[in-house]
């Protein structure tokens, strides 16, 4: 046998204690949803995981009432500091419990239980206390005068990055003082519903954080809800030109982060083994689930076929399998639905002349699997070098200069991430200056910092997420908030007494 | 202006750069190398330290360790008994069982050759046989200041005695100043020094110590260097200096054999030296060796540690996989 072969190192899966049947989260309980229940699978066995419940356009009502009792009652209440403490204490929790929701996540996601361990959930836990951190600073960093909170904010997010996505979201909204109903993905519910148990831990307010699960029927319903005041959506660039015009001319404010077809550029004067390195990092890493990936390597002309070549080297040492196992680099396609996709744009791939290639491996006979692919001789009018195809596979294009590489990398509908890889730092900054794109990486490639604001250009959406601008998208803006407060000083003052008054009627019920 | 110079003749040199080998050829040659991305390389030595290595994996993986180690005294205080003691541990090393591989070699300082020659007797020979080697560190080891006569002579007299493999230093004062054909004309010239009566030749390593060429695009352009002015092995460290072996730069060490390989056809082994004491280390060495160069690399022709300490805490954990619980100290023995 092969050294290589190595022997199954499986993570465990003991630590996990999951109920069989999953409520929606309202309010602080755990309850029914109203629509009939479905069942969440392992897309690396087919294996049932739990039943979860559907939310209904009632169930939608109840949850959206809940954050605005919240908002009202408790939430827009608390000082800026007791936000962050309740923050800290998620954030720590997570830590806490990292082993079981890495394990979650990949049991659910498919992905290698290496980056839901190394990557997803530390990230997790660095985006709740990066966002701590914030909520006891909002009026000395320069927000405006008087930042003030939206309200209630309904959030949507994919599969792709369940617990990730849910941090981005629900840690700058509470941090700002919303209060918030997240849907997760119907096909990644878990790792959310284990998230609902750590804020019932935490001891947070009930009705702070509502999340509901089911299809994009339940969606539609939360987004479209009258009594929302912020959406934020992760997803399809179609989701998300729907969500745009059902919200246009209401008060809600949205952000929207969508598809991307980010152009990975490698100069001849690169450091060459690393750009290797960069291009599997850009395009396998989460199986290619990753809205902002490396997927159209553009390489300059003249080092082209050596790329290639190493390449292929590299990407023979990829493992491919269960996500579980520790040594996994590339674990299962989330769903049959997008394996099928994925299929389908590599058929058309071949169809239009581009040469494929995978490393020899062997797929599992269950669950959903697609080979790490690369395409070459691939034109620019192809549509695998225009459409997202959000799987494993990479499309090669040339390039002869820095003119070109720019051009082909801003000729595409999105705009969300580039990479550059040269050694000479000035070619670097001329080129990243002319990149359409919300991300740039430079000698590097899929790098997340919650300091960092990340979001789109063009069909990748608007509004950035991480960051003080991350937070800003859940703020009034600054100029609104003195105008207003401006105008009516007096009203407001009053009603600052009146809900003084209220809480103090209540006896300070936390 | 100065005139150009001719530095000396090696094969692979005229190969690779051409025919008129000049200072400024193999210069320009060796910065036209790509250059290394610190972030990316120490990314992709962590990623390959986290791979996780069980059961029968782990096994072979213990065992091949113990058959690449070059077990090492270099100390002022080494004497013909500690040799002999040295020698006796890397041919029995474990006194408890006797299906523990041997290591590869012995490396000693280059008086001490001797000893281990007569210590050794029968099994003095190569790996393939059964044997087990004897490395002489020379040419002034470890800062390689000294002249290159004397450095000549300290490789001759350790090949004359017995050495089937010589791990040499390079001027690394040289090197930093830029004077790459004095490196390569002192390689080729030890090179030389290294071949016997009978037309065979002692294996040579070449240090490049790394841990005072500082940067990563030193280390590159070293290896190239050494490779191309005729080295077998390309070892990391003197285990003098600090940081010594570090698995980044195996990593990048790998990567040039590698290429060397894939341009050539010729394989290059590479030597970490210093520094890693621990069985969970050393597997992190043999998963960068296997995913990086091949797994054909992790046979003693194409690679070693450089270790004394390491060896115990290997056994330990191969006792501890035969039977189930951690022994400790006491159980293994002292060299």
């Amino acid at each position: 046998m092969s050294f290589l072969e190595y022997a199954p190192a499986p993570e465990s899966t003991a630590l996990l204690n999951l109920q069989s049947e999953y409520g929606l989260f309202i309010n602080g309980e755990f309850t029914a949803g109203s629509d009939p229940t479905f069942s969440t699978i392992s897309p690396a066995t087919e294996k049932h995981i739990a039943t979860i419940a559907s939310a209904s356009t009632g169930d939608v009502d109840a949850a959206v009432a809940a954050a605005r009792a919240a908002y009202d009652s408790t939430w827009s209440r608390l000082s800026g500091r007791d936000r962050g403490k309740y923050l800290f204490r998620i954030a720590r929790l997570v830590q806490e419990r990292a082993r079981e929701l890495a394990v979650a996540e990949s049991l659910d996601n498919g992905k290698p239980i290496k980056e839901s361990r190394d990557v997803d959930v530390p990230l997790v836990a660095a985006w709740f206390f990066y966002y701590a951190g914030w909520a006891d600073k909002l009026d000395h960093a320069g927000l405006g005068a008087n930042p003030r909170a939206l309200g209630v904010a309904a959030q949507v997010i994919p599969w792709n990055f369940p617990l990730l996505m849910l941090a981005w979201k629900i840690a700058p909204a509470l941090a700002a003082g919303n209060t918030v109903v997240l849907k997760p993905a119907e096909t990644t519910p878990l790792t959310a519903l284990l998230f609902a148990e750590i804020v019932q831990q935490a001891g947070l307010p009930a009705g702070v954080v509502n999340i509901i699960t089911g299809a994009g029927a339940t969606g539609r319903a939360l987004v479209n809800h009258p009594d929302v005041n912020k959406v934020a959506f992760t997803g399809s660039t179609s989701v998300g030109r729907e969500i745009a015009r059902s919200l246009a001319g209401t008060p809600k404010k949205l952000t929207l982060e969508l598809g991307g077809k980010g152009a990975n550029i490698v100069f001849d004067d690169a450091p060459i083994d690393q750009a290797v390195e960069g291009i599997v990092r850009g395009i396998f890493f989460n199986q290619g689930h990753v809205c902002c990936a490396g997927s159209r390597l553009l390489v300059q002309e003249n080092i082209h076929d050596e790329v290639v070549e190493r390449l292929k080297v590299r990407m023979a040492t990829l493992r491919v399998g269960d996500p579980l196992d520790k040594n996994t680099d590339v674990g299962a396609i989330n769903s049959a639905e997008q394996l099928q996709r994925i299929r389908e744009l590599s058929d058309i791939g071949d169809a239009e002349g581009a040469e494929r290639w995978s490393p020899a491996c062997e797929l599992p006979s269950d669950g959903f699997w697609f080979a790490p692919t690369i395409f070459t001789n691939v034109a620019t009018s192809s549509r695998i070098a225009r459409d997202e195809i959000f799987g494993p596979v990479l499309s090669i294009l040339t390039f002869r200069t820095p003119a070109e590489a720019i051009a082909k990398a801003n000729n595409t509908p999105y705009g969300l991430s580039a990479g550059i890889w040269s050694d000479k730092g000035s070619k670097i900054l001329a080129v990243a200056d002319k990149l359409r794109a919300g991300v740039i990486w430079a000698n590097t490639f899929n790098q997340f910092d919650p300091a960092s604001p990340f979001g789109g250009y063009k069909e990748s959406g608007y509004g950035r997420e991480g960051g003080k601008q991350g937070l800003t998208a859940y703020l009034a803006p600054a100029a609104k908030a003195t105008a207003a407060a401006r105008i009516a000083p007096a009203v407001k003052a009053v009603s600052a007494a009146k809900a003084k008054s209220a809480s103090a009627a209540k006896g300070g019920k936390k | 202006m100065s005139i150009d110079r001719i530095v000396s003749t090696a094969s692979r040199a005229i190969e690779v750069v051409g025919g008129d080998l000049t200072e400024s050829s193999l210069k320009r040659y060796l910065n036209g190398i790509p250059g290394v991305d610190a972030v990316g390389l120490e990314a992709r030595a962590a990623d390959l330290g986290s791979r996780s290595i069980k059961t029968t994996s782990k096994a072979w993986a213990l065992d091949t360790i113990i058959s690449l180690i070059d077990l090492t005294t270099l100390e002022g205080a080494d004497t013909p008994g500690k040799v002999r003691s040295l020698v006796s541990k890397g041919l029995t090393p474990d006194a408890t069982d006797p299906s523990c591989p041997r290591v590869a070699a012995v490396c000693v300082y280059g008086d001490m050759v001797p000893y281990a020659v007569e210590a050794l007797g029968a099994f003095h020979g190569d790996s393939v046989d059964g044997g087990i080697n004897v490395a002489a560190v020379a040419t002034a080891f470890p800062s390689g200041r000294a002249s290159l006569s004397v450095k000549l002579a300290d490789t001759a007299d350790a090949v004359a005695a017995g050495a089937d493999e010589i791990d040499m230093v390079i001027d690394r004062g040289a090197f930093l100043s830029g004077r790459y054909g004095q490196v390569f004309d002192e390689i080729v010239a030890v090179r030389e020094a290294c071949r016997r009566a009978d037309g065979s030749s002692a294996h040579l390593k070449v240090i490049l110590e790394t841990g005072e060429l500082n940067t990563y695009d030193n280390v590159r352009r070293a290896s190239w260097l050494a490779i191309l002015a005729g080295a077998d092995f390309i070892k990391t460290s003197t285990g003098k200096v600090a940081p010594a072996a570090t698995l980044p730069v195996t990593v990048l060490m790998l990567e040039v054999v590698r290429d060397w390989y894939r341009l050539t056809g010729e394989k290059i082994g590479v030597k970490p030296a210093g520094g890693i004491r621990a069985s969970k280390d050393a597997i992190k060495y043999v998963v960068a060796v296997a995913e990086t160069a091949g797994e054909e690399w992790l046979q003693p022709h194409l690679f070693r540690f450089g270790a004394s300490s390491l060896l115990n805490d290997v056994l330990l954990q191969r006792q501890k996989l035969s039977s189930g619980h951690y022994s400790g100290p006491d159980y293994v023995t002292i060299d």
